[in-house]
């Protein structure tokens, strides 16, 4: 039984200047346990795709479920199985960064009790002690980023959603997530989906990378398989695989030569 | 689970409001001036009524406090929208009515303290009133700023930008006032304008909030004010609710 599965799952949105079909049809099936690399170019649909499987955009067209929770008809069931980084993050500025934590813990019905003892848990993991009594707006990006993480990560979710989440975040810092995400799925089972555009955080990381592109599922399989395929061989770099996918040329013969 | 939520949210929005002093006493100014300054022209004109000037003008005042503060209630939404504050908030499992809850809780305590503060000023100069019918008074405003708001916060999932919402707030709230006889009681005014008043809510709050000031208390405006403060307050919190579920479109 896979924990992530959609068929069709579609966004069409409506604007002034017409429909813009976001994310056209993708299917997917993720198993329990899994680490995946969600990767496609500027616009491709990966944040909307991550915005539907959390609730936070209907889809228009297709059906997924989460956890076993059916995203039509059990939005609350899935919201409790799901942690999610939105790619902006989502913290108050004026608030504390401890009280953030406590607050977020709380909605996610801790006790007042577990939701302090959870906080320091995860300014230990996140490397924010230093910073609990801070105010939010107060914090470098990567630091804030790091916090934006730790919300995610309050109810230890059984599926976490991370959107392009070590953007901003210094080499050891990033190298730290890369190591915490891992930790998740070995001590804990959770299964991660993590956008990304840093490709050989794709290869390091996930057990299989999904690309997308205009909406539409382009290709997928592990990072090894994707090399093979698209760049003819495993010892090509997932960078060239990516460009052969999405029809662009490798970076190099596509350049604009500079005027 | 919704007390749990709603006191939740609301507990965050009040920490929110309490760091920020300078937002509590500014929304009583303008009813403040109105009071020291429009209030004393009022005290010899025949305004169609036995009671005195203070009993007609502290009632309109009140609700124009509650129109003017929670119309604009919004802005902070949108704030919070370009933060992503709003949607970390959504994806947790908490109750999508205690997301609306828990803010309009806090804009009505908020009103509360400020229409206590303005009444207290209003003594001072000279209103004299039933302490029952000025109770009444507060639950009236209370209601009205928790509907007011929920349609605020309403507009501003949808609209998005600072922008767009301030205009369209202004263009209702100005004919609003106007219309609402808060300022002077309509029925001094021309029929027409007395029966256009009649299809705002507002006309029937301050209608009742003016009889409970004079300690008339089973009035037909009174039993008019309470169906529509109790209906509008219903329409709008389920139109807040329902924009906070589905909102992202
Ligand atoms: N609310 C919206 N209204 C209209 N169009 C939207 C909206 N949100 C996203 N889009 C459009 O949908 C498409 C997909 O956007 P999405 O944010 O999912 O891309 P993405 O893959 O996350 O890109 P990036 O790598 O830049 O974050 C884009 O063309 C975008 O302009
Ligand atoms: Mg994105």
């Amino acid at each position: 039984m896979p924990i992530i599965s959609t068929s069709g799952l579609s966004r069409t949105f409506m604007t002034k200047a017409g429909p813009v079909e976001a994310v056209r049809s993708i299917d997917l099936t993720v198993r329990a346990g899994e680490i995946i690399g969600l990767l496609g170019p500027n616009g491709a649909g990966k944040t909307t795709t991550l915005r539907m499987l959390t609730t936070l955009l209907a889809p228009t067209g297709g059906a997924a479920t989460v956890a076993g929770r059916d995203l039509a008809r059990d939005p609350a069931g899935v919201r409790e199985k799901c942690g999610y980084v939105a790619q902006s993050g989502g913290v108050d500025p004026h608030v504390t960064v401890r009280e953030e934590l406590v607050t977020q813990g709380r909605l996610y019905r801790l006790s007042k009790a577990d939701a302090r003892a959870r906080t320091a848990e995860l300014a230990g993991s996140l490397g924010l002690e230093g910073l609990l009594d801070r105010k939010t707006s107060a914090l470098s990006g990567g630091q804030r980023r790091r916090l934006d993480i730790a919300m995610g990560l309050t109810h230890r979710p059984e599926v976490l959603f991370l959107d392009e989440p070590t953007t901003g975040l210094d080499p050891g810092s990033r190298t730290d997530l890369w190591e915490l995400v891992r930790r998740l799925r070995d001590d804990f089972g959770t299964t991660v989906v993590l956008t990304t555009h840093y490709l050989d955080e794709a290869d390091a990381l996930a057990d299989r990378v999904v690309v997308v592109d205009g909406g539409r599922v382009a290709a997928e399989g592990t990072p090894t398989a994707l090399k093979t395929t698209y760049a003819g061989s495993p010892e090509a770099t997932l960078q060239d695989a990516f460009l052969a996918v999405t029809g662009r040329a490798p970076a190099s013969e596509a350049a604009p030569v500079a005027a | 689970m919704l007390l749990h939520d709603t006191s939740l949210i609301f507990g965050r929005y009040v920490r929110q409001t309490l760091r920020s002093r300078f937002q509590i006493l500014f929304g009583i100014l303008m009813p403040l001036l109105y009071l020291l300054f429009f209030g004393p022209l009022l005290t010899d004109l025949p305004l169609g009524s036995e009671a005195g000037s203070w009993q007609v003008l502290v009632p309109g005042l009140l609700l124009q406090l509650a129109l003017f503060g929670a119309s604009f209630a919004g802005f902070a939404v949108i704030i919070e929208q370009s933060t992503g504050v709003v949607d970390r908030m959504r994806v947790t499992p908490v109750s999508r009515l205690a997301l609306l809850l828990g803010r309009v809780l806090r804009d009505a305590l908020l009103f509360m303290f400020q229409a206590v503060l303005l009444v207290g000023a209003a003594l001072v100069m000279g209103l004299r009133a039933p302490l029952p019918g000025v109770l009444i008074g507060f639950g009236f405003v209370g209601l009205l700023t928790v509907s007011l708001a929920s349609l605020s916060y309403a507009l501003a999932m949808r609209v998005r930008t600072p922008q767009e919402f301030g205009p369209v707030i202004n263009s209702l709230t100005m004919p609003a006032m106007l219309l609402s006889g808060l300022m002077l009681p309509m029925t001094l005014g021309p029929r027409w304008l007395d029966v256009l008043s009649h299809f705002t809510p507002f006309r029937y709050l301050v209608d009742a909030v003016r009889d409970a000031y004079t300690g008339s208390y089973a009035t037909t405006h009174m039993l008019y004010g309470v169906l529509v403060a109790v209906g509008f307050a219903l329409v709008a919190v389920t139109v807040g609710t329902r924009v906070f579920r589905s909102a992202g479109t």
